[in-house]
């Protein structure tokens, strides 16, 4: 009896490790060892930390590094702040039907892949696209206009790529939230922004949590976005790391870069659950 | 993330390599295998083809993931060869005696075999060659862009696009008065070119509307009149031509940039003798003219002209007045390490303000 649930539970459990071993853990520390070594001449490799140093002494490199964090970052604090509203609204004010469709609307833009949502974004904000004809046909503007290619339009299609994460931890957890503990609040006093401040958020905190966290990643590791909508001065660190891997075939730098991306991901992860005062375990349930 | 998509997918093309033989696994360039000649083949022969459609850099970067494996046959430019296979080693020889050499071009099968022989090796045979130059509206900006670094001048401002590739560095280079192909052996000369190169295209950038990436994107920002004049490809300007007769391609006049695909051997190629066969099938001039015809550009199958388009043979002459196909400028091999200054050059120019 005993030896059969041992069998059992190395069956369920092969499949993780497999995915792990092979996919995450392996080729890790493949990427690792190849950011290790330093080109000599035709197939000759040395082991050293020129790489990283390149890396962080390069200005380019490191603006390019500092840009991302800030821009995934702003990205992430602009989807909270739009998200958080509909959140409420859709968990706490709209009822029955009217809550599954207003959900229902949130996810159907996600039935498309991501290259068409953004293809969407380009042909409504080119030059000679709907938005800018319609701004000349209002009067608004006597020539054509170009919206793409700038860093606001990368931030809105972040946002836009981004927007689901958010909302769907966020309505679970305002969802948990009973309707008589606001009403309890404004009984006792207290104003809507005390109410949002001392209850609403506290809350709703787990959610807004492994939201951002799952924003900040994708804004972060995002490839398209940048690159379609932010034109010719977009530069995201995920696209230079493409860049050594494919179009240069310089895999140790970009395997560096993949390795600084991964720390910069954890720390700043870590930074804000310990800045919101939770743990990993708390906020994944 | 990139870096686990693509070990993953190193893994997963190492489990896939256990293909059957008589399956012809080829890694092309969109057109360079039409359905039409992969059916006529695979009806002739029996055989299967499986086409992956690529270029140069992903083409490269999958056959050094592997060491050579997950493919029969490649097509990376005459260029693209000799480096790579000194670095990696993801090539193995073509025995040239298997093939039938009367299709082939005779100037162009010596130069591409000359270009890609590495220790008396050698690794490539021409199939698909054409040019790079300027894809421009001659209405608009025909009368200020001439060459390379007219696509700077005031009069086209924000109406220009190019790639952010090594092709627009050598082009510019060429039209700045220097020869990049001269300094390919001499690093440190070459550095230079490439720094002054990098500083003209700094400041062209506020002219730039965007860089393209993709040969469509290119297509509907010039069909749109977005753009006027861009670097390009030359059957890009002929596909456009069809469509609106001010858009063509131009030869500029510092040179048209020359570049030949080939055939290679990937070392871990498991079909090399169905390899061959696809080889002297698509070299056949009546094949030929429909890869012609698929891809728009010209092969290096001999007589295959005879069986061309003629409105595609018009466009090709309105292009090229003989002084510019004498003035093209062949792509010599790449030597190791200049793409690592290329590389850097190209993401400086990104990054400048």
């Amino acid at each position: 009896m005993r030896s059969q649930s041992r069998i059992t539970f190395y069956l369920l459990l092969t499949p993780l490790v497999l995915w792990l071993g092979l996919l995450i853990i392996i080729p890790h520390i493949d990427m690792l060892l190849i950011s290790l070594r330093e080109r000599i001449s035709f197939g000759v490799y040395e082991t050293s930390l020129a790489q990283y140093e390149k890396a962080l002494t390069e200005p380019l490199y490191l603006r390019t590094f500092w840009r991302t964090a800030v821009m995934s970052v702003l990205a992430t604090a602009l989807t909270l702040m739009i998200a958080f509203p509909v959140s409420y609204y859709i968990a706490k004010m709209a009822k029955g039907r009217l809550q599954q469709v207003l959900f229902l609307l949130c996810l159907i833009p996600f039935y498309v892949s991501e290259l068409v949502r953004t293809f969407g974004w380009m042909i409504l904000l080119r030059e000679t696209g709907l938005v800018s004809n319609l701004l000349q046909w209002v009067g608004l503007a006597d020539r054509p206009i170009e919206l793409l290619y700038t860093d606001a339009t990368m931030m809105v299609g972040l946002v836009y790529t981004s927007m689901l994460f958010m909302v769907v931890p966020l309505v679970t957890t305002l969802e948990s939230l009973d309707d008589s503990v606001i009403e309890a609040g404004y009984d006792l006093g207290g104003s809507g922004l005390s109410v949002l401040r001392e209850i609403i958020i506290p809350h709703a905190m787990p959610g807004i949590v492994s939201g951002c966290i799952v924003v900040f990643m994708l804004s972060l590791g995002n490839y398209l976005t940048p690159t379609m909508l932010g034109g010719k001065d977009s530069l995201w660190f995920t696209e230079m790391i493409y860049n050594q891997f494919i179009v240069r075939s310089n895999w140790e730098l970009g395997a560096a870069f993949g390795f600084m991306l991964l720390v910069l991901s954890s720390v700043i992860v870590w930074g804000m659950l310990w800045l919101t005062g939770r743990t990993l375990k708390e906020t994944m349930g | 993330m990139t870096r686990t998509i693509l070990l993953a997918g190193t893994m997963l093309a190492g489990l896939a390599s256990v293909a059957q033989a008589d399956t012809l696994r080829l890694l092309t360039w969109g057109g360079y295998a039409p359905e039409d000649v992969v059916a006529k083949f695979e009806e002739e022969t029996g055989h299967t083809v499986e086409v992956t459609k690529s270029n140069n850099e992903e083409m490269i970067a999958k056959l050094r993931a592997t060491g050579g494996g997950g493919f029969d046959l490649a097509q990376p430019s005459q260029d693209r060869i000799m480096g790579p296979q000194m670095e990696f080693g993801i090539y193995k020889p073509i025995d040239v005696s298997k093939l039938n050499k009367e299709l082939f071009i005779p100037s162009m099968l010596d130069a591409t075999m000359g270009n890609t022989t590495v220790n008396g090796d050698v690794y490539g045979v021409p199939h698909v060659w054409g040019t790079s130059g300027l894809v421009m509206n001659t209405a608009e900006a025909g009368d200020t862009v001439k060459d390379y670094t007219d696509l700077c001048a005031p009069e086209v401002a924000g109406k220009v696009s190019y790639r952010l590739k090594r092709p627009t560095l050598i082009g510019f280079a060429f039209a700045m008065g220097e020869d990049p192909f001269a300094a390919y052996g001499d690093e440190a000369k070459y550095a230079e070119i490439m720094g002054k190169v990098e500083e003209k295209l700094i400041e062209c950038k506020e002219n730039v509307k965007t860089y393209w990436g993709g040969g469509d994107e290119l297509m509907n920002l010039l069909r749109s009149g977005e753009v006027t004049a861009s670097m390009a490809w030359d059957t890009g300007g002929w596909k456009l031509n069809d469509d609106n007769a001010d858009l063509t391609f131009v030869a500029p006049a510092s040179g048209a940039l020359g570049w030949i695909d080939t055939f290679v051997l990937p070392a871990k190629g498991q079909a090399d003798d169905v390899a061959y066969e696809w080889i002297n099938f698509v070299m056949q001039p009546e094949v030929a003219a429909m890869i012609t015809a698929a891809a728009g550009n010209f092969t290096a199958s001999a007589g295959a002209d005879e069986f061309a388009e003629d409105s595609l043979k018009a466009k090709y002459q309105a292009s090229f007045p003989q002084e510019a196909i004498d003035n093209i400028k062949w792509y010599p091999p790449v030597p190791a390490g200049l793409e690592t200054i290329e590389g850097e050059v190209l993401d400086r120019i990104q990054a400048a303000n």
